[in-house]
């Protein structure tokens, strides 16, 4: 059996597992849980960006433009390139961080 | 094709581990590669495409696409289209031969909507993979997962569309096929062709400039977009919808993401364009039926996922 982990989201206060070497957001979506949103799952478009907040993890490749340095050491990352290597608390902040479309595009508008 | 752009060539997309995205494009897709450069770049092509590539993968940090280009008919209409993008005040910027390999000299230059594009004339003439160009069986054997056809378009998401428009109608010669119109008439998406097909090149509005939705390949049937469904399960590849149909061109499809998130699309069918066919226009409150035929609603990945 894997080493199972629990993520729990600070936000929603929802929680789950994952397995070691699956990532956090992988995890969420098997457990049919929504409370990171999902994008392209492939660490590009930077829509499932959540903040580590208690536990130790490792990262797969992320884009540079949704997690720049900066960003990592403040262990802003991208849950679907997250794997856990404890027990994590993280947390998704509502989209308002640029990368993400402004409330003020037609697009947005037509939703 | 009136001012002599003859049709999408290439397409340079960016990912962030190649040996990933190699056995994406292959593997599942069916791309076949052709090539590699020095600088790392790895050069793909569907079998029906009779020039040496038409995907470029470069490794980088950040996912998206670089440019794409468009094959024109010949040198002197590469010169003609160059001095006319400079007589509009487009800023152009010259790729030597050879930059690409086997490629002629390119003119890049970026649009309003933060997108660079190319024009070129010349590449290598490789004919289609695997079959003869003298009494040619119907397909190949030996291709991979999807069996790509060919590399048939891209949609870019960024501002100042009534700009981009100009440069590809006006100066570059595309026709209008189908648009999305909000309530104040303001066109919010536009599918742009250069061939019968209903659209080589489509921009939906979007505030950041520069934005990536996907590159598209074509598949001859419904039954091999479906196909291509059951291979995205198998592989565990990231899927974000289909198979459905659009209402816009009325093709049928299904979209997924490579390895580093960026979109790609499968499809099949879809309009004919002739130069004497009027815009078919979308109205904007229809959107979600024109984006999604069979739901009626658009997701909200659809609109915001992007490289």
């Amino acid at each position: 059996m894997a080493q199972v982990y629990r993520i729990t989201e600070q936000c929603s206060g929802k929680s789950f597992e994952c397995e070691a070497g699956q990532s956090v957001l992988k995890a969420m979506e098997q457990r049919g849980m929504k409370c990171v949103p999902v994008g392209c799952r492939g660490g590009g478009c930077g829509y499932c960006k959540i903040q580590v907040l208690a536990g130790e993890f490792e990262c797969g490749k992320m884009s540079k433009v949704h997690v720049p340095p900066e960003a990592l050491k403040k262990r802003e990352v991208l849950a679907c390139r997250v794997y856990p290597l404890t027990d994590l608390t993280i947390e998704c902040r509502p989209p308002s961080q640029p990368g993400l479309a402004s409330k003020q595009t037609k697009t947005t508008a037509l939703r | 094709m009136k001012k002599g752009v003859m049709r999408p060539g290439h397409v340079q997309i960016r990912v962030l581990d190649m040996d990933e995205a190699v056995k994406h494009y292959t593997d599942l897709m069916g791309l076949i590669e052709t090539d590699r450069d020095d600088q790392g770049r790895v050069y793909l092509k569907a079998w029906t495409e009779v020039d040496k590539f038409s995907v470029v993968l470069r490794e980088a940090d950040e996912p998206g696409c670089d440019f794409m280009g468009f094959k024109v008919v010949d040198e002197a209409a590469l010169v003609q289209l160059e001095k006319d993008l400079v007589d509009f005040g487009v800023d152009v910027e010259q790729v030597p031969e050879g930059d690409l390999k086997d490629c002629g000299r390119r003119v890049r230059f970026t649009v309003p909507s933060g997108h660079a594009f190319e024009l070129y004339a010349d590449k290598l003439y490789t004919g289609k993979w695997g079959i003869n160009n003298v009494n040619p069986e119907a397909w190949p054997r030996g291709l991979d997962g999807m069996k790509a056809v060919r590399f048939d378009h891209c949609l870019f998401y960024g501002p100042e569309l009534a700009a981009v428009y100009d440069i590809f109608v006006n100066v570059l010669g595309f026709h209008l096929a189908e648009q999305v119109l909000d309530g104040d008439g303001t066109r919010i998406a536009q599918f742009l062709t250069v061939s019968m097909k209903e659209h080589d090149i489509a921009f939906i509005h979007h505030e950041e400039k520069g934005k990536f939705h996907h590159a598209s390949f074509f598949l001859e049937t419904w039954e091999d977009v479906l196909r291509a469904a059951d291979l995205i399960s198998m592989t565990d590849t990231s899927i974000d919808i289909g198979p459905t149909r659009h209402g816009l061109t009325h093709g049928k499809t299904i979209y997924f993401f490579d390895p580093s998130g960026n979109r790609n699309e499968v499809f099949c069918g879809g309009d004919y364009i002739y130069p004497d066919h009027k815009p078919v226009t979308w109205q904007a409150e229809q959107l979600g039926k024109a984006i999604f035929y069979h739901d009626r609603v658009l997701n909200e990945r659809f609109l915001t996922v992007l490289t």
